[in-house]
């Protein structure tokens, strides 16, 4: 069966242009081209940002969720959710608005936890350690694992400032190592060269595209072994989108990344493995190219190829 | 809300305009429009009065001088520097704990606990308390209380349990207090959540994002909050008249424990008691007129620099 549907997104009218995937067109197409970047990338010898990465050897963390439940006072928002995201590797949530999402991801850094009324059942493993109990340091949790929002929300301080924040909290207040690890989160997300003549300037004046990298480098600046984005290119136009898409495979060497997105064609251009949900319920996840060629669920060949969401 | 005929909304327009109530609305303009001109014109009438009979006075050797014979002649100085030393000592012992509230209120206190609901409702009455009544807790409770427990504790006559400016900055700093506590508590409410989670998701403390991203943020908000007092705190007389302003000083107070003239209490005296009614007239004018522009210029620094403050949130600059 060839899925050749046109994947309407009215919301964030990013899939017109499929970044990345050009003439074949649709999630087929997206697959396709994907295969050839990974088999380019196999080829060259050590990526190009240098293999080695300083000072943070064990990152990659897997992430974990074991029949975890979520109530918001008395709805529930995720029902007995089990699935295991191995470490180095991209997953893609995909699903309709209010499946659940977007609120699982933010379970893995306990965002839920500013929400009054929440309530949680089950586990959440983070490196195997369960992150859920009481005795566990949500600040420290966070700092390990990295988040990026839907909206760039950059600070409004210099460019500068907003990478070197996290590195602040931290107490570091070297100047010559906070220039350092600047310039170095940067680079990892590919915003370097744009930014290094004006990193006194407000984070403000950048474009949308260029505030997403700015917070990805933002949130790489403190070492995270995990990278957690929520829909982290639907604001975005598609040549921004498709930076974007570029960069979280690049990053997918040094960190598990999960990737909660609209756009089935990004998860099938970006994504390893990819789990579909719906109203709470995680309905099929599974490696990215078998989810959307041989859905094992009749409802999930329903999704992926445009027939409700 | 039921869907109406398309043609409906165009046509009662149509009847609406020509049945009388374009008159009606034009008389409503007129109306409201004077009122808020009357506004304009009473600002106009005591400025412009203050100004006019004010400006002569002013001379330098009436800024830099003290009052003489009985405050028919002589300058203001003791006064200017006493109002600018209470608003300063005033504005010292204010920001700190009313930022200090705003943010227990905004950052950490449950919504619906008691104590949180005590805070509130204490802050909406301490704002609809008359300033005289602040006055006269200042009397009771800064100097005869705690003035006197420490003069007795640390063995001395009286020196803390009498009017001081000290114990006039506080009475000013509490009645000034909601106003601190509301601006600041509305400014953090304006910074987006998606700020909070941000520097949260960092691994960035709660104090650490409250510090380090909601203060700065709110920093234009805690000035409005600031300016508001500053105007208040220069030309209310009721809270200082029992706690610290004097009627006359032929010296300038040099510390905290010091009485001290202020500007808007010189006013009333010398309208009250002067002993030559018409030798004080110019004197009484060009005081009001400095009360006025110094009140204006501290304003205007805070303005400016709230000013210079949200450019640079907005990033420029």
């Amino acid at each position: 069966m060839s899925v050749t549907v046109d994947m309407r997104d009215p919301k964030s009218g990013e899939s017109s242009v499929p970044p990345g995937a050009t003439a074949a067109g649709g999630i087929a197409g997206a697959l396709a081209a994907r295969e050839a970047a990974d088999a380019e990338r196999a080829d060259a010898p050590a990526s190009k940002d240098g293999a080695a990465r300083p000072g943070a050897p064990g990152a990659g963390a897997s992430l974990e969720a074991r029949g975890f439940s979520l109530y918001y006072g008395t709805h529930q928002a995720l029902k007995s959710v089990s699935l295991e995201m191995p470490g180095h590797s991209v997953t893609a949530i995909i699903g309709p608005s209010g499946c659940g999402k977007s609120t699982l991801l933010r379970s893995f850094n306990r965002m839920n936890d500013l929400i009054p009324g929440v309530r949680t059942e089950g586990e959440i493993r983070v490196a195997g350690v369960d992150v859920l109990r009481g005795s566990v340091d949500v600040v420290d949790l966070r700092r390990r694992v990295g988040m990026i929002f839907q909206r760039p929300n950059p600070f409004p301080k210099s460019i500068f400032e907003n990478v070197a924040f996290g590195l602040r909290m931290l107490g570091l207040k070297d100047r010559r190592d906070l220039e350092a690890r600047v310039e170095e989160s940067l680079k990892r997300a590919a915003l370097w060269e744009e930014v290094k003549d004006r990193l006194s300037r407000s984070a403000l004046q950048l474009s949308g595209g260029q505030q997403q990298r700015l917070c990805i480098a933002r949130g790489l600046a403190v070492e995270p072994d995990v990278i957690l984005m929520d829909e982290p290119a639907s604001a975005l136009d598609p040549t921004a989108t498709a930076r974007i898409e570029e960069l979280i495979i690049s990053l997918k060497a040094h960190y598990t990344i999960a990737v909660v997105t609209h756009n089935m064609q990004q998860a099938a251009r970006v994504s390893d493995r990819t789990a579909f949900m719906l109203s709470g319920e995680l309905i099929e996840y599974d490696e990215t190219r078998r989810l959307f060629t041989r859905p094992r669920q009749k409802i999930t060949e329903d999704y992926i190829t445009g027939r409700f969401g | 809300m039921t869907v109406a005929p398309l043609a409906a909304p165009s046509r009662s327009l149509v009847r609406r305009g020509g049945s009388g109530v374009d008159f009606a609305g034009g008389g409503l303009t007129l109306l409201t429009g004077f009122a808020a001109f009357l506004i304009v014109a009473m600002v106009a009438v005591i400025v412009g009065n203050i100004v006019w009979f004010g400006w002569r006075t002013v001379t330098w050797e009436f800024l830099v001088g003290s009052p003489r014979e009985g405050m028919t002649a002589g300058g203001i100085f003791p006064a200017i520097f006493g109002t600018v030393a209470l608003v300063v000592l005033m504005i010292v012992a204010l920001i700190p704990i009313g930022v200090g509230a705003a943010i227990y209120l905004h950052e950490y206190a449950r919504p619906e606990s008691w104590f949180t609901r005590a805070v509130r409702f204490a802050v909406n009455n301490l704002a609809g308390v008359p300033s005289i009544v602040f006055g006269l807790f200042g009397l009771g409770f800064f100097i005869q209380f705690v003035g006197r427990a420490i003069d007795h504790n640390l063995g001395l006559d009286v020196v803390w349990g009498q009017p001081a400016l000290m114990w006039a900055a506080l009475t000013l700093a509490l009645l000034n207090l909601p106003v601190v506590i509301v601006t600041t508590e509305e400014a953090f409410r304006t910074v987006p959540r998606d700020m909070r989670e941000a520097s949260l998701a960092l691994g960035a403390s709660r104090w650490q994002t409250v510090r380090y991203v909601l203060l700065p943020q709110a920093m234009p908000g805690i000035l409005t909050g600031a300016i508001l007092s500053v105007s208040r705190g220069a030309g209310e007389v009721a809270p200082i008249l029992f706690t610290g302003a004097a009627y006359f000083l032929p010296y300038l107070p040099t510390s905290p424990t010091d009485q001290f003239m202020e500007l808007g209490y010189h006013v009333f005296v010398m309208a009250t008691q002067s002993p030559d009614v018409d030798a004080t007239r110019p004197i009484l004018y060009g005081t009001v007129l400095v009360l006025l522009l110094i009140t204006f210029m501290l304003n205007l620094t805070a303005i400016l620099l709230r000013a210079r403050l949200r450019a640079r949130l907005a990033g420029r600059g």
